[in-house]
């Protein structure tokens, strides 16, 4: 079954490095080459690249045994998946009403005034991506952010400026 | 001196408000000072207003001191906190703070007391009754035991648990499913998270009675990607219950098999319904199923599946444990036992409160949440997340069960009360309503994929009072479409704040009071 996957995988046209190729590969074979595990691969697949790109999700498709439009449609349904890749920062703001209650309107503002990047949009330098996110299940304490994957609460305009300069933006 | 014991919580929301830097400042302080002090990382006790809270351990009891910044240590240590001496940030006895002490914890009840991963506190404070009781009863009493218990769904829909088994249990198939779902993805809601980072074990354990229960060996727990740290929680307890033989082929030499996997979701809402949850599990976009066939009968891989909430799942050992009757005892009406109330928002006091069915919204708002946190008059609080209607504060005296809330036309679901001050807008949360729908919706109903957006622009139309009176007509049209066309709840409640909004604040659309009323 294995051998079978790294054939047609070659015959896939070489337009990546094959060291990346093969990485992919494993990753489909950890999560033991089925389909119903396209979600977990596809996670797996952007932690290691910080997006999914169309060298890799072709690559998932051969390995997985999957049609590209099958695995570009599962990309495309879920909001965490990027097409692109993200800014070296990601910014997330909770959007949500327990967080509209507290003013994550102004928070948002304010974070595209200091991060000069629009809600859903990457600086232009690659730098932060600031994007909108629905809950992060801190709505006692809005409003919440998870700034590069931790979790903040109660976060005021001045918050956010001190985690911006703490990682030197 | 013997050791002390102090408990900070790695509960994310209070990680989020420095519980992390507050456990770092502790271990240094007190190897400076030379005292050892044995550190307990516990879930949240659900007062998250006082996050981080700090607990020691005392002969009088376990002590609360919160809010605590990393900054409060040195003069906490200065006070002598570790006997419970006196300080600004000292609550007494943890157990005797009212918002804790009038509430009823089944659910609950080791959240925020324990290790969660201590499977030795676990058992000591009652964890595996229920499991080793399961495992000596046919699968027949167990469910009948749960059907007594009246636990009925906890996800938002509210279906009766021990029915959904019933019919799991009665099919015939060569494999069946327990799938949790642990998507949460309803704004102002936090219970599951709690639960899942503060008392895992007890998922988990619900999760194999259910198995033993219905005929099924293996389960899944579907939990969304924004809940790292609850991820982390569930996978070291299942390689925990895993080590200890709760898990596995033979759980505990009873004979009885059973295995957890965990799935990440990707950040999609609509995948907190059952069938979209399903088709996501299976690896495809997460579009919702037409119905029939319910997943009881046809679930994942076309199998029969039980898909229940974590938190019904999690009070299953409690009902075994203590049996059907004794839970039943508490609520009222056709809604049985606890719910686990999340009060978020503009709130004073924001947590956990788990009461019996039947305590007022008045009573959670303002006597546990204590009002606003801005100070401002409380205007409305939006329940049941956010297909859930907006209530405005005079009808706040409405009791919390399921049939007295859709008596005044709104919806428990899974138990979230967002509060707003007298600034709220409620033509932009109505707005916002739809604008949910149009970025969550499925795509696969036209109501709903089309509704919502046509929705958002005559709400933007509303807004600047274009055309009031035509426009009013239109949005109007518009969600009855969607409530009696749309193919799930997405659609089918998103009108719920909409014309909850639109019914008690016309005055918010530009419209006088009285022409609505
Ligand atoms: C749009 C939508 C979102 C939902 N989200 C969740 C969710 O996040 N968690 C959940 O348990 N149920 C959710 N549900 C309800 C589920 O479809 C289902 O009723 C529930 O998981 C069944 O479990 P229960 O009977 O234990 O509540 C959602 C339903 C809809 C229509
Ligand atoms: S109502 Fe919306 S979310 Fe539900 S099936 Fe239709 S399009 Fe999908
Ligand atoms: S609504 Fe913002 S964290 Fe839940």
């Amino acid at each position: 079954m294995v051998s079978n996957q790294e054939e047609r995988l070659r015959e896939a046209e070489p337009a990546q490095e094959p060291d990346e190729k093969r990485a992919t590969l494993k990753i489909c074979q950890d999560h033991g080459s089925r389909p119903d595990n396209l979600i977990e691969v596809l996670h797996a697949v952007q932690a290691r690249d910080g997006y999914l790109s169309d060298d890799s999700l072709r690559d998932i498709a051969a390995c997985l045994n999957l049609t590209r439009a099958e695995v570009h449609g599962v990309a495309s349904f879920y909001h965490d998946f990027r097409r692109i890749p993200p800014g070296k920062t990601v910014v997330k703001i909770c959007l949500a009403e327990a967080c509209q209650a507290l003013g994550c309107d102004a928070l948002k503002e304010h974070a595209e005034e200091v991060l000069s990047t629009d809600m859903g949009a990457t600086s232009s330098d690659g730098e932060v991506s600031l994007e909108p996110v629905y809950c992060l299940g801190n709505c006692a304490l809005g409003p919440a952010v998870m700034f590069n994957g931790d979790l903040y609460g109660r976060v005021t305009p001045e918050k956010l400026d001190s985690l911006v300069s703490g990682a030197d933006i | 001196m013997s050791v002390v014991t102090v408990f900070v919580p790695k509960d994310a929301a209070a990680v989020s408000v420095g519980a992390d830097d507050v456990a770092v400042a502790l271990s240094q302080e007190s190897q400076s000072r030379g005292i050892d002090i044995n550190l307990i990382r516990n879930g949240s006790r659900g007062l998250l207003w006082l996050e981080p809270l700090v607990e020691v351990e005392t002969t009088s009891g376990r002590i609360a001191f919160g809010p605590v910044s990393a900054s409060d240590i040195s003069g906490l240590f200065d006070a002598g906190f570790l006997s419970g001496g006196n300080h600004d940030l000292s609550h007494g006895v943890t157990e005797e703070i009212p918002y804790l002490a009038n509430q009823e914890r089944l659910t609950f009840a080791r959240c925020g007391v324990i290790d969660p991963l201590d499977l030795t506190a676990y058992e000591s404070h009652g964890g595996l009754v229920g499991l080793k009781k399961a495992l000596e009863l046919e699968p027949l009493a167990i469910v009948e035991e749960v059907t007594v218990s009246g636990l009925r769904g906890r996800g938002g829909a509210g279906f009766p648990a021990g029915l959904k088994w019933e019919t799991v249990r009665k099919e015939s198939a060569d494999q069946k499913y327990i799938c949790c779902n642990a998507d949460e993805g309803d704004s102002g809601t936090f219970a599951d998270r709690l639960l899942m980072e503060g008392d895992p074990f007890t998922l988990l354990e619900g999760m194999v009675i259910a198995g033993r229960a219905v005929g099924a060996d293996t389960g899944y727990i579907y939990i969304r990607s924004e809940y790292p740290h609850a991820i982390r929680a569930l996978s070291d307890a299942v390689s925990s219950f895993e080590q200890a033989n709760l898990l596995g082929k033979n759980i505990l030499g009873s004979g009885q098999a059973f295995t957890i996997y965990i799935r990440i979701g990707a950040g999609a809402y609509i995948c907190g319904e059952e069938s979209s949850m399903l088709e996501s599990l299976e690896g495809k976009r997460g579009q919702v199923r037409a119905k029939p066939p319910i997943p009881a009968i046809s679930g994942l891989f076309g199998k029969p599946t039980v898909v229940n909430n974590v938190l019904t799942l999690a009070t299953v050992p409690y009902v075994l444990a203590n049996g059907g009757k004794t839970y039943s005892d508490y609520g009222q009406g056709r809604s049985r036992g606890t719910q686990p109330f999340q009060l978020a928002g503009d709130i004073a006091r924001g947590g956990l409160v788990e009461k019996a069915f039947g305590v007022t919204l008045r009573e959670l708002v303002e006597g546990f949440g204590g009002g606003t946190l801005s100070g401002r008059p409380v205007r409305t609080a939006q329940v049941g997340g956010p297909l859930g209607a907006y209530i405005p504060e005079a009808a706040f005296d409405v009791q919390m069960d399921y049939e007295s809330l859709a008596g005044s036309g709104a919806m428990l679901g899974h138990g979230g009360v967002v509060v707003f001050n007298e600034l709220v807008d409620m033509a932009r949360q109505a707005r916002f309503a739809m604008e949910f729908c149009e970025i969550e919706s499925c795509g696969k109903c036209t109501p709903c994929r089309i509704g919502s957006v046509r929705g958002k622009e005559t709400l933007d139309k509303i807004i600047v009072g274009e055309d009031l009176e035509k426009n009013l007509a239109v949005l109007e049209d518009l969600c009855v479409l969607m409530t009696d066309g749309s193919l799930c709840a997405m659609g089918g409640l998103t009108p719920m704040p909409v014309t909850s909004a639109l019914k008690h604040f016309p005055e918010d659309f530009g419209l006088a009071r009285q022409t609505v009323e």
